[in-house]
This record gives C-alpha cells, structure tokens and sequence, in this order.
C-alpha cells in the first residue's frame, strides 16, 4: 500500500485553503492512509464485470424545461452574504500585493 | 513594465513551425441557465438572476436545461464530431469567488460531442481543415469588479464586488486538435476558423454569438516548435482574445515572442497570457494550475446525459446548410467574387441581402444597396447593417421602384434616406418628399427645349455630331428638374429633338 506522504496532504491543504501545523500534516496523511486504504478494499471485491459507480440510481436524462422561474430578490440573495456593497457580494481581496 | 523582445514575424517563421490550439467558449441564448430556472437576459439589476442553485446554497439540487444539451449535440453535429452515447458532468474545484460553488459544473473525460473537424475558407479560397478534439457543456461564472486599484484592475483592488446573474449561464467550450501545417497563415487560419464557427454557430441559432458582448470567447494557445521538428514546444494561452481581429493579432504576437524568446536560448514558460487590444500585445499571467489541481470528479447531483440515438438523428436532420457551402452557393448565384463576397460577409450584409432578394428584389440591387448607401450609412453612424431602421422588404420596394422607372437612383438614394430618418416606408417617403420622376413627356418635353435654348452652342455641336456633348445638356434638364427626370429619357429627347442617332 503506497502511503500518503505529508507533501501531498501539504498539497491538498493548499488547493482547499486549510492552514495545516507541522504535527497536523503527519496527522492527517495517516488517517487519510487509512481511509483510503479502507475504500480500495471495494476494488478486490469488484471483479471485471462491476463497472465503477458514480450515480447509485439508474437514472438518466433528467432534463428541465428551458422555462424561466422565478429568482430570488437581490434582498434575499444577498441576505446570507458576511459583506455586500452596490448590490453586490463583496469579497476580500483576491490577489496580494506581490 | 519591461519591454517584450520581438523579433520579426518572417524571421520567426523562417527558423519555427507555429503550432495552435483553439479554445471558444459559447454562450448559449437559452432562456435560463444550465442548471436552473433563472433568467439569463443581460443587463439586468445586479444579483437579480439567481437562486439557491446558482448561489450554489446547502441542499439545492440542479437539473439541465434540455435545450441546453440540444443545442451543444447540434453544434458537435455541425462539428462533424460523434456524439456521446452516455457522458457525465464533472465538477471543477478551484477557490475563485467568480463561482459562489467553490467549483464550476463542466465535463471532464466525457464531452457530449468529441472527435470532429470544420473545414474553413481563407481569403484567397483555399480550404484549411482544422480537426476538433472536443465540445462540452458547461456554465459561465459571475461578473467581477475589482475596487481600489488602477481602472478596475484585480491588482492592487483592496476588495472585489460579484454579481452573479451571469453565473450558470450555460456556456459550449469547443476546444480543437493541435493545429499544425499553417505555417506562416497560423493567425489568419486562426481567425479564419473563429469567423467560420462563429456563423455556424449563428446559423444554427444556439446563440447570436456577439464577440464584442462576450457570447463568444477565444483563448489561444501557441507554440513553436524549430522548423522540420516533431515535437511540440511549451505553449502560451493567451486568454480572452475577443474580436476576430485580436485572434489574429494575439497568434502573429506570441509567434514574434516565442521566436525572440527561443532564439536568444531562452525557455518558454507555460502560463496565462492577457490580450491587450490598444497595441496587439500580450502579458504574463498566472503560472497555468496542472490538471489534477482541479480535482475533477463525477457530479453527483446530476444524472448522466445518454442522447437517444433517435433524437440525434432527428437533430442532424434538421442541421442548416453550412455556412461555407451556402456561402460558395451564394456567390455562385450573385455571380460575385471571392474577394467581393468576403467583403459581403465582413460586412454582415449576407442575409440582409438574401432576405432582399426573397423580398422581390434582384440580387445586384439588393447588393448594390446594402453594400452602398446603407453600408455607408452604418459606418457613419457607428451602427451594424443590421441594426439600421430599415427592413429588406423596403430595400426591395425602392429597387422595385427603380425598376420601374419611378425613381432613378438619386431619388432612390433620398427615399432610403428618408426611410432612415424615420418618415416611413418608401412609398409614404416618395409621398411626403415628392420623389417621384418627372415622366410626363409634355413637361420633360418643355425642359429639354428650354435647355436647348439656353445652350445654343452645346446644341450645334450635338447636331455637328458630338453626341457626347449631350451630358451637358441632361445635366441641365436634371438640374432644372431637381434630379426628377429620367437622365435616359431627357438623352432620348434631346437627340431625337436635334435629329441626331444615339
């Protein structure tokens, strides 16, 4: 079983934006060790014939009219919103000073 | 900012092999977005398009636009592409506050439509066929404004405004093979190939496909490769390059830059590039994410897309003709040349002539008209041939009024004018201006006898056999008769008066 080393989780911490301490690092790659060894399992017991599953209902082609519904207020979409200026969400700076 | 190196376009050529990648992103006109129920009119009050779905809020399930799908199977139709039996939609996670989701609902390793090639026609006729690698479906994201910084710039910005009535906007990314063998015509088979699909794409009615509004977008990915090699050099994508022109200018000024860079022993480096329209330039962006960055995976929340093989078929049924075929066909009718159809279709004047023609009118007129006087007119007023207060059935009712020798051309030329201006459809601005030619023989008669008259010596050395000289005495009646006449009727009379042949 090929472990999960720390710099992958060091990876993985940067692209969802998480702020891992040293200790947490290890921490994390032995328990996503674990967890990922647990789901290979799945792959022994599924021979040839068990084609990876994605959707677990077999449903295909759910399609909408293309009919306008109604939308929220800009009140209402905006209400769950920590800042908004101009009737619009505002947000932190993106890029930094560099 | 430090000053790109170039080197000249021939010298580049002469050491490198161009080689091309084309990514255009459609905006599709459907009703509502990809996924929901929202209006997708433009120019609306800011956040007043959106709902759970599209603000991606806990426990909001999407569901595909049917029209959505149908419109990207008849594009891959046109394509030439194979359509998917059966294809999913992937998310792509990536931390951007553009997609209020934290990712953006696309298709990863399944595209609805896939393996195709449009051929295009360059200026001089010859056909070039640029293969398709793929087109999927996708959503457009939120509108960005960035606050505090230079003239809207995300640098420097201390804070950013989003409006998110564009995201979820379903949107048709069609992505090509890598373009090789255009050599020094890379960026005109370039915008070539933006200009063709940009008409298949109006012609199969998905969407207006307004550059300029941003219903269509092209990134360009470049790179060069020394001359007689296989292997294809790091590429550059410069993004968001928005008028067939740019195309062009984008792909001829990353092959100067490449060369300048590859030539002095330098490397290329793989990264977003910016477009700027002011000088043709491009700049560095961001360092491109790898792939796997975006941790694509399967979309849970929608069903797979499994076309009918039916409906397909159904779909291909009802594909117009191409635009390059229709456009061969037209030429060929109107009896014109390459050059003065590509100039046609520049214009945008191509259906406006056709439905002319359809109106009753003859094609040379119906070109004459739409290529002259109005082109003109559009050009003065900064406004597209299309958008000028005047309908091709009220072209055909002043070249049917030609035709029939109410009105010669400079009256005609009054009577669009009119049109114009908004006094009405043709027939009312004869009316009103009194445009009518002046054909009553009893008063044509006596302005021809009056112009003899007053020209005595013009009139003699017509009879001495300068009939040349009768312009100026047509002219005269003309003038008499504010341009009412029929110059061809006063020529007429006024030889017939002094006993000389035509």
């Amino acid at each position: 079983m090929p472990g999960i080393t720390r710099e992958e989780v060091a990876h993985l911490a940067r692209l969802a934006r998480l702020e891992l301490k040293g200790e947490e690092l290890d921490h994390f790659a032995g328990q996503l060790d674990d967890i990922i060894g647990a789901v290979a399992r799945v792959s022994e017991v599924a021979d040839q014939d068990v084609p990876p599953t994605s959707h677990p209902l077999p449903l295909t082609n759910v399609m909408r009219a293309d009919e306008v519904r109604p939308s929220l207020t800009p009140e209402q979409a905006l209400s769950g919103a920590p800042a908004q200026e101009q009737q619009r969400f505002k947000v932190p700076q993106i890029l930094g000073e560099d | 900012m430090t000053v790109t190196d170039l080197v000249s376009y021939e010298d580049a050529l002469a050491s490198y092999d161009p080689v091309m990648g084309l990514e255009v992103h459609v905006e599709l006109g459907t009703k509502t977005k990809m996924f929901c129920g929202c209006s997708t009119e433009l120019k609306q009050d800011a956040n007043s398009q959106t709902c759970p779905v599209c603000l991606g809020l806990p426990g909001a399930l999407p569901v595909v636009n049917e029209i959505g799908v149908e419109s990207a199977i008849k594009i891959g139709l046109a394509l030439n592409c194979e359509i998917a039996e059966w294809c999913r939609f992937a998310r792509k996670n990536y931390f951007y506050p553009d997609m209020p989701k934290n990712f953006q609902t696309s298709q990863y390793d399944e595209p609805i439509a896939y393996n195709g090639y449009l051929d295009v026609q360059l200026e001089d006729g010859e056909t070039f066929r640029v293969q398709i690698e793929r087109a999927h479906m996708e959503e457009d994201t939120g509108k960005s404004t960035h606050v505090g910084g230079a003239t809207g710039r995300i640098q420097g910005a201390s804070h950013s405004l989003l409006d998110y009535n564009r995201a979820g906007i379903p949107l048709i990314e069609i992505v090509t093979k890598p373009i090789e063998g255009a050599g020094v015509r890379a960026p005109e088979v370039a915008k070539a190939y933006v200009a063709e699909l940009r008409e298949l794409i109006k012609a199969l009615g998905v969407s207006e496909a307004r550059m300029e509004m941003g219903q269509m977008r092209c990134d360009v990915n470049l790179s060069l490769r020394p001359n007689g090699t296989e292997t294809f050099g790091t590429r550059s994508e410069t993004k968001n390059v928005n008028s067939l022109r740019s195309v062009e200018r984008a792909a001829r000024f990353e092959i100067q830059r490449h060369a300048a860079v590859l030539s002095s022993g330098g490397t290329v480096v793989q990264e977003t590039r910016h477009f700027h329209e002011e000088d043709g330039s491009t700049t560095a962006g961001r360092i491109k994410d790898n792939a796997e960055d975006y941790r694509y995976f399967p979309e849970p929340d929608l069903v797979p897309v499994a076309p009918a093989r039916e409906w397909v078929e159904e779909l291909r049924k009802g594909l117009p003709e191409l635009p390059r075929l229709r456009r061969n066909r037209l030429k060929e009718e109107w009896g014109v040349s390459e050059h003065d159809m590509q100039s046609i279709l520049n214009a945008g004047a191509v259906d406006l002539i056709v439905a002319t023609t359809d109106a009753g009118a003859p094609s040379d007129q119906a070109r004459k008209w739409w290529m002259g006087e109005l082109a003109r007119n559009a050009n003065e007023t900064g406004r597209g041939l299309d958008e000028l207060p005047i309908t091709p059935a009220q072209v055909a009712r002043v070249a049917e009024l030609v035709a029939a020798g109410d009105l010669n051309d400079k009256l005609a030329r009054q009577v669009i004018e009119g049109v114009l201006a908004g006094e009405g459809d043709p027939d009312t601005v004869v009316e009103k201006r009194g445009l009518k030619v002046v054909s009553d023989e009893g008063a044509l008669s006596t302005a021809v006898d009056e112009a003899i008259a007053a020209n005595a010596a013009v009139a003699d050395k017509i009879r001495g056999g300068k009939v040349a000289a009768a312009g100026a005495l047509v002219g005269a009646v003309m003038k008499a008769t504010r341009g009412q006449a029929d110059a061809a009727r006063v020529r007429e009379l006024i030889l017939e008066k002094l006993g000389v042949e035509g």
